[in-house]
C-alpha cells in the first residue's frame, strides 16, 4: 500500500484536512480570523494546553491516563511561590528547574502507586486528583497569591509586530517554551530506545515485559514526563496570568484530553504521535476561537467537541478502514 | 522427513540431565532430559501440564532449576540462566500469543529487541532495514515492512516472530503450538520455513499438540507425561497413534463409530443455498441423533455455510428447513430461538467470557429462563442448571464460581458446550471443537458429542483435521471452493484415502 494513502487514512490525516477546511472556511466568513494579531493570541492562549498535551500523549503512549495533571500544575505553582520565597526571590532558571522538578515529584507519586499496587491509572489518578486538589485547597484554604517575584510576571515577548494600523502582535516566552517541550517529547518518543519501549509497552505489557523492557522505568519515564510538562505548563501559566489561584487549572485535564484523543492517541496504547497532538490542540483551539469571531454561543463548545470526538472515534472504527474486506480475502484464498 | 542433522556427529546445541522442578509441592518436572542438536527439528510432547511449558521457562531462565540438574548449552555449562543469559546465547521462544506488538510496523517488531534497554540511546528509524530485508529473504518470504502488525493475518504475523528470533541471531527456536490457529496451507508454509532453518543449522524445537505436522517435519520426539520423562523416540516410523498412547498412557483405540441414521427424521434440509463468493447450490440433511461431518480446506466455505444457517449472513438464494418448516434466521438470537446452537472456531475468545465464572458462561445465553417471578434472576434455577450441565458433561472443577480462565481448554471446550446445550438445540453445529484441546481430552470431547447423538440431536461437525470427521461422523461431505464436491461412508474410506481427497 503507497505510503501517502496510509497517511491519509490516518487520524491525523483527516484531522488535519478538517482543520484546513476550518481555516478557510473561518478566513472567508470572518475579517479578523485570518489576521496576524488573531493568530499570535491563539498560539498565546494555547500554548499551555499543548506543554501539557504533549506530557500526556507520553502517558497515553504508555497504555496509561491522567486525570491529576492540572491539579498538580496548580500545586507545582503554589509549592513554587513557597520555594521562591525561601530562596529570596529566584530567576528563571530556578523556575525551570524548580517547577520541573517538583512537577516530576508529583508524577512520580502517581507511577509508584500505579506500579507498586498495580491498579490502573485512572484510578489512581483520580485519587491523586483529589487528594492534590484537597490538600491544595486545605492549605491555601482557597487563597490567591498576587504577590509574585517579578522576573516571572514581567512579559517576555519573543516576538513583536506592528501592523501599518498600529495593531501590535507578540509571542510570548511560553510559545518558545512550547515549541522547545514539543521537540524534546517528538525526540523522545520518536528517536529513542526508551520512547520506542514506550509504545510497545502500551501496545502489549506482557509481550514487552517478555522481551527484558523494565515496567517500573517506564510507568516512571511516563508519569514523570508528564509531571515535568505539568510543572514546565504551570511556570508558564503563572507568567500569562500574573496570579496564582488555587482552582484556577481545575477542569482543565478533560480539556486537554479531548485534545490528545482526538489527535489520534488510543486510549488503550501503542498509538499516538506529536503531529496528531499539536492537530488536536489546534483543532480546539480553532474551535472555539472561530465560536467567538462568529458570535456563536460559547456553550455550543462544549456539544461541538463532544461530537468531534463522537465522530473521531466511531469513524476511525468503522468506513475508514481501507484493509481489504473478510470477504474478499476469503475469495482471494478460494482461487 | 528427516534431516541429516541426527547424524552422531553433529554437536549438541542444548543438552539437560536431572532437570526437576517443585512448585508447592507439586512435581513440575522430576528428573528429565532433553538434548537438542544442531538445525535439528525436534518435537516437545506431551499433554497439558505435563511439564513441557516448565521446561522451556527453565531453558530460557524464567525458572531455575533445582540443583541436581546439569545444563550445556552450546557446549558450555551452566547452573542456570537468566532470560538475558539465555537470549544472548541464541535461545529464543515464540510463545503461542507471539508476544508481538500489534500497532508497531513490521520492521519495528521485528527488530524490538534491540531497542530494549535502560539507558537512553538514540535509535534512527529504519537504521535496521537493512538486516531485517537479509532475514526475511532468509526466510524466503516478502512483507510490507511499515505496515501495522494488525494488518497482518496471523500466518504471516508467526513468520514476523520467527524474523524477530532470528535478528537476535537466535541459533535454538522453541515454538509453543505454531500451528494451532493455522490453517492447513499455513501450516505447511510454516514447515517449509522451519526445513529452511534447520538447513542453515538452526535447531527448532517444535512443542504441539497437532501430531500429524510434528512428525512429518521433526527427526525425534521427546515425550513427557506428569512431569516425567517417557523418553526420546525416533520418528520414523513412529505413528499418530503410538505418540498418543506414549502421552496419554493409555491406548486410544480409535475406530470407526459411522451408524446408518438414513431413518431418522430430517432435522435440518437445506436446499441449493447459496451466498455468492462464499458458497453455491448447498443441498444436505442432517437427521435426528445423525453426526454430519463437514471437511474441506480453509476458504472451502465451510465457516460461511455455519455463518447462513444460524443467521449471522444472510444467504443469497435457496432455503433452510428446520423440522421440515422453513426459517430464515435473521440474528444469531433468532437462530438460537429457532433452536440451532453453533460452538465457533473461535472458542477461546469469541465463545467464553474468560475472566467471568464457569457458572455465568454457561447461563449466558438462557438468561431469559431462569428468571424468577418479578423478573430478576434467580440463583437457584442457575445453580440448578449449571450444576445438571456440569455434571452431564463431567466438568472438572472447583467451583461454579471459578473463573473459566482458570480451566483447561478441554474443560473450557465443555462450559462451551453447556452454554449452548443450555439452550435445548434440536441442532448442534460444531466448528473445529478441538482446537487447541489436548489429545486426551479430545476423546472425551468426541464421546459427550456421541452421548448427545444418541440422544437425539442433530449435528454437523466441521472439522479439517480428517482423523477427527473420519473416525466422529455418520456421513462425511467435502466442500471445496464453495461446493460439495463429494460425500463418503466412514465405513467405506480410510485416512489416507480422505486425506488424499482432501489436500491433493
Amino acid at each position: 500500500m503507497p505510503r501517502v494513502l496510509r497517511e491519509l487514512g490516518t487520524v491525523e490525516g483527516r484531522l488535519l484536512f478538517v482543520i484546513i477546511l476550518m481555516f478557510v472556511g473561518l478566513s472567508l466568513s470572518t475579517d479578523s480570523f485570518l489576521t496576524l494579531a488573531n493568530l499570535t493570541s491563539l498560539l498565546n492562549n494555547n500554548a499551555v494546553n499543548l506543554i501539557w498535551a504533549v506530557g500526556l500523549l507520553v502517558v497515553l503512549i504508555a497504555g496509561g491516563i491522567d486525570i491529576s495533571f492540572a491539579v498538580a500544575a496548580s500545586v507545582v505553582q503554589y509549592l513554587a511561590v513557597y520555594v521562591f520565597g525561601l530562596m529570596g526571590g529566584g530567576n528563571w532558571f530556578l523556575g525551570f528547574v524548580v517547577c520541573g522538578v517538583i512537577g516530576i515529584g508529583l508524577g512520580l507519586i502517581n507511577a509508584v502507586l500505579i506500579h507498586g499496587f498495580r491498579v490502573i491509572s485512572i484510578v489512581i489518578t483520580i485519587a491523586t486528583f483529589n487528594a492534590f486538589f484537597g490538600l491544595l485547597m486545605f492549605f491555601s484554604s482557597g487563597r490567591s497569591v498576587y504577590l509574585l517575584p517579578d522576573w516571572w510576571t514581567d512579559r517576555i515577548f519573543i516576538f513583536e509586530h506592528q501592523s501599518a494600523s498600529g495593531v501590535w502582535s507578540e509571542l510570548n516566552l511560553a510559545v518558545g517554551v512550547m515549541v522547545a517541550c514539543v521537540l524534546v517529547t517528538w525526540i523522545l518518543i520518536r528517536f529513542t530506545n526508551l520512547g520506542r519501549q514506550l509504545y510497545a509497552f502500551g501496545d502489549n505489557p506482557e509481550a514487552a515485559r517478555r522481551a527484558g523492557v523494565n515496567i517500573a522505568l517506564m510507568q516512571a519515564l511516563a508519569f514523570g514526563w508528564m509531571g515535568m510538562m505539568a510543572g514546565i505548563g504551570g511556570l508558564m501559566q503563572v507568567n500569562i496570568v500574573k496570579e496564582v489561584v488555587p482552582n484556577a487549572l481545575y477542569g482543565r485535564e478533560l480539556e486537554v484530553l479531548a485534545a490528545v484523543v482526538l489527535g489520534g492517541a488510543r486510549l488503550g496504547g501503542g498509538r499516538g504521535s506529536i503531529l496528531g497532538c499539536i492537530l488536536g490542540v489546534m483543532f480546539v483551539a480553532i474551535t472555539q476561537n472561530g465560536l467567538n469571531l462568529l458570535g456563536i454561543s460559547p456553550f455550543a463548545f462544549n456539544m461541538i467537541i463532544g461530537a468531534a470526538i463522537l465522530i473521531a472515534i466511531s469513524s476511525s472504527n468503522l468506513s475508514f478502514d481501507i484493509r481489504p474486506s473478510r470477504r474478499a480475502v476469503l475469495q482471494e484464498a478460494a482461487k | 522427513m528427516q534431516s541429516s542433522a541426527q547424524d552422531a556427529g553433529t554437536p549438541y546445541v542444548l543438552q539437560m540431565f536431572s532437570v526437576s522442578k517443585t512448585f508447592g509441592g507439586v512435581r513440575a518436572l522430576d528428573d528429565v532430559s532433553f538434548e537438542v542438536r544442531e538445525g535439528e527439528v525436534h518435537c516437545l510432547a506431551g499433554e497439558n501440564g505435563c511439564g513441557k511449558s516448565t521446561l522451556i521457562k527453565i531453558v530460557t531462565g524464567v525458572y531455575t532449576p533445582e540443583p541436581s540438574a546439569d545444563i550445556k548449552c552450546f557446549g558450555q555449562s551452566i547452573r542456570s540462566m537468566s532470560p538475558k543469559q539465555s537470549r544472548a546465547m541464541g535461545i529464543a521462544v515464540i510463545w503461542q500469543d507471539l508476544a508481538l506488538f500489534p500497532h508497531m510496523s513490521v520492521a519495528e517488531n521485528i527488530a524490538f529487541d534491540q531497542m530494549v534497554g535502560n539507558l537512553p540511546r538514540f535509535v534512527r528509524v529504519g537504521s535496521r532495514l537493512d538486516q531485517v530485508k537479509s532475514i526475511l529473504d532468509r526466510l524466503g518470504v516478502q512483507l510490507d515492512l511499515d505496515a501495522p502488525l494488525n494488518t497482518l493475518p496471523i500466518a504471516q504475523r508467526q513468520i514476523v516472530a520467527i524474523a524477530r528470533a532470528l535478528m537476535g541471531d537466535a541459533r535454538l527456536i522453541f515454538m509453543d503450538e505454531p500451528n494451532a490457529s493455522l490453517t492447513q496451507s499455513e501450516t505447511d508454509h510454516l514447515l517449509e520455513i522451519v526445513r529452511n532453518l534447520s538447513a542453515q543449522g538452526v535447531a527448532v524445537v517444535f512443542v504441539s499438540h497437532r501430531l500429524a505436522e510434528v512428525l512429518e517435519i521433526s527427526s525425534r520426539v521427546t515425550v513427557l507425561r506428569d512431569g516425567k520423562m517417557v523418553g526420546v523416540f525416533p520418528t520414523e516410523g513412529m505413528t499418530q497413534a503410538r505418540l498418543t498412547e506414549l502421552m496419554t498412557g493409555a491406548s486410544l483405540q480409535q475406530t470407526v463409530a459411522a451408524r446408518d441414521r438414513s431413518a431418522a427424521k430430517p432435522v435440518l434440509a437445506v436446499e441449493n443455498l447459496t451466498r455468492h463468493g462464499e458458497f453455491e447450490n448447498i443441498s444436505f440433511t442432517i437427521r435426528a441423533g445423525e453426526i454430519l461431518g463437514l471437511t474441506g480446506l480453509i476458504g472451502s466455505g465451510r465457516t460461511e455455510l455455519a455463518h447462513s444457517l444460524i443467521g449471522m449472513t444472510k444467504p443469497d438464494q435457496g432455503a433452510i428447513y428446520l423440522q421440515g418448516r422453513q426459517i430464515k434466521p435473521q440474528s444469531i438470537r433468532q437462530a438460537i430461538d429457532l433452536g440451532i446452537a453453533y460452538v465457533s472456531e473461535d472458542r477461546l475468545s469469541l465463545g467464553l467470557i474468560q475472566p467471568q465464572s464457569i457458572s455465568d458462561n454457561s447461563s449466558i445465553s438462557v438468561l431469559k429462563s431462569l428468571l424468577n417471578q418479578i423478573g430478576l434472576l434467580s440463583p437457584d434455577k442457575q445453580g440448578q442448571m449449571v450444576r445438571h450441565w456440569i455434571n452431564e458433561l463431567s466438568i472438572k472443577i472447583g467451583d461454579p464460581d471459578d473463573a473459566v480462565s482458570t480451566l483447561s481448554g478441554g474443560n473450557q471446550q465443555r462450559v462451551v458446550l453447556a452454554k449452548w446445550l443450555a439452550t435445548e438445540p434440536q441442532l448442534l453445529i460444531l466448528d473445529s471443537p478441538t482446537v487447541g484441546v489436548d489429545v486426551g481430552a479430545r476423546a472425551g470431547i468426541f464421546r459427550i458429542i456421541r452421548h448427545l447423538a444418541e440422544n437425539g440431536l442433530a449435528i454437523l461437525l466441521i472439522s479439517d483435521e480428517v482423523t477427527e470427521v473420519l473416525f466422529n461422523s455418520d456421513r462425511i461431505l467435502h466442500m471445496n471452493g464453495g461446493r460439495i464436491v463429494n460425500e463418503y461412508d466412514p465405513r467405506q474410506t480410510s485416512v489416507d484415502a480422505l486425506e488424499v481427497q482432501i489436500y491433493a
